[in-house]
């Protein structure tokens, strides 16, 4: 039943955003710290075992491939739905602040990125190139 | 008639939003294959256009969402809204190699840490440079240049005026949009090629928003690698920013 996929998917979101709300309680600010990422180790961790167990059919791999699927048109909604017009009439120092900031991560993320283990990172590579999203690689293609 | 449309529409909002979503997406593709001959993504064209969209939004309205203030469309709020997207996300942990995500866990945290340091040191000089001196209004400039929800719930932690919080806010958004934008034409540049550098990424480039739109304009299969780092960034900015870093501008201020 593909209900089960978004079920499980569901649950790992939950789970995760509860786990952030008291993680973000316990160290003492007052936002949730990593609920997102803590749902996505936890969906990771539930196909890992349901996996092996055999409880993992197509059907239920699909309720969750279709929201990864769904992924980039949420994203344009997102988009759409920003404060632009706030964010241009932020004047120089906010689009200084921006851009400084900008251009220091993106001259770290080339350094890190360059220094990384060559031969590691073209394995990597081969595996990426075999790795299909959930949807399937037609899905991709509208993307 | 048109009344009888209108009202469709105004009841359903979000199947509404989907049906606009895919008409944006649908001319993006095109513009994409014909204009650029498939040199720009698609979904970058697509996400740019929400922007447009969400400017013309705002200039219409003088609302502070965008398109979604615009009644006909606000279920755009609902479908881009914090809660899809985020389930959204989760979904495409799914495709997470384990093994790879496990190799680069320690250079994520590295990464998350300069991506939280380095942002806020550029910002809150900045914020010096233009007369904003003393250390609650550095702080908070500062803070928001590493996301825009770090810099307001830093703000309002140390008592930040309400003009200060505006202007963090909107550094914030900046970065964010301009991460959207820019990421797949510095994609070459940045070494965006594996699932380590999308991780790298994801921690240092920061907001959620910008990354999760930025990989998925450059390759979407980088895009769960980068999002699983990128939402621990707001929770750190918003862990340091009141206490650590506030106190260390105030060291150095006075």
């Amino acid at each position: 039943m593909i209900i089960y996929g978004t079920a499980l998917l569901a649950a790992c979101h939950l789970l995760g955003i509860v786990l952030g709300d008291l993680l973000g309680a316990a160290i003492g600010v007052k936002t949730n710290v990593g609920g997102v990422g803590i749902a996505m180790l936890l969906l990771i961790a539930a196909r890992f075992y349901m996996h092996k167990k055999g409880l993992l059919p197509e059907v239920t791999e699909a309720g969750v491939g279709y929201w990864a699927a769904m992924y980039i048109p949420v994203v344009v909604a997102m988009a759409a739905q920003q404060n632009v017009v706030a964010a241009l009439r932020g004047g120089p120092v906010a689009v200084l602040a921006a851009f400084g900031a900008l251009a220091a991560c993106a001259c770290c993320i080339a350094a890190i990125n360059r220094v990384g283990n060559k031969q590691e990172d073209s394995r990597i590579e081969a595996n990426l190139q075999s790795l299909h999203p959930v949807g399937g690689l037609h899905n991709v293609e509208a993307d | 008639m048109l009344k009888l449309i209108e009202s469709a529409v105004l009841h359903n909002g979000l199947v509404a939003a989907f049906a606009v979503v895919g008409i944006v997406i649908w001319v993006s593709g095109i513009l994409s294959r014909r204009l650029t001959f498939g040199h720009v993504h698609g979904s970058a064209i697509a996400i740019v256009i929400g922007l447009a969209l969400a400017y013309w939004g705002g200039i219409q309205t003088g609302g502070t969402k965008g398109l979604a203030d615009v009644t006909l469309f606000s279920g755009i709020g609902l479908m881009g809204g914090a809660m899809l997207r985020d389930f959204a996300i989760v979904a495409t942990a799914f495709e997470v190699q384990v093994d790879e995500a496990r190799k680069a866990g320690m250079i994520g945290v590295v990464a998350l840490l300069l991506g939280t340091l380095l942002p806020f040191v550029v910002g809150a000089s900045i914020a010096y440079a233009f007369g904003y001196s003393d250390a609650v209004s550095m702080t908070t400039i500062g803070a928001g240049a590493v996301t825009y929800i770090v810099g307001p719930v830093t703000g309002a932690a140390i008592g930040a005026s309400s003009d200060v919080m505006a202007l963090s806010i909107a550094t914030g958004l900046i970065k964010a949009i301009m991460v959207m934008v820019g990421t797949p034409i510095a994609a070459r540049f940045l070494g965006l090629k594996t699932p380590r550098s999308a991780m790298v990424f994801g921690g240092l480039a920061g907001t959620v928003s910008g990354v999760s739109a930025g990989l998925a304009a450059t390759d979407r299969k980088l895009v769960p690698y980068g999002a699983l780092v990128a939402t621990f960034h707001t929770g750190i900015g918003c862990l340091l920013g009141p206490s650590v870093l506030f106190l260390a501008t105030k060291a150095v201020v006075g």
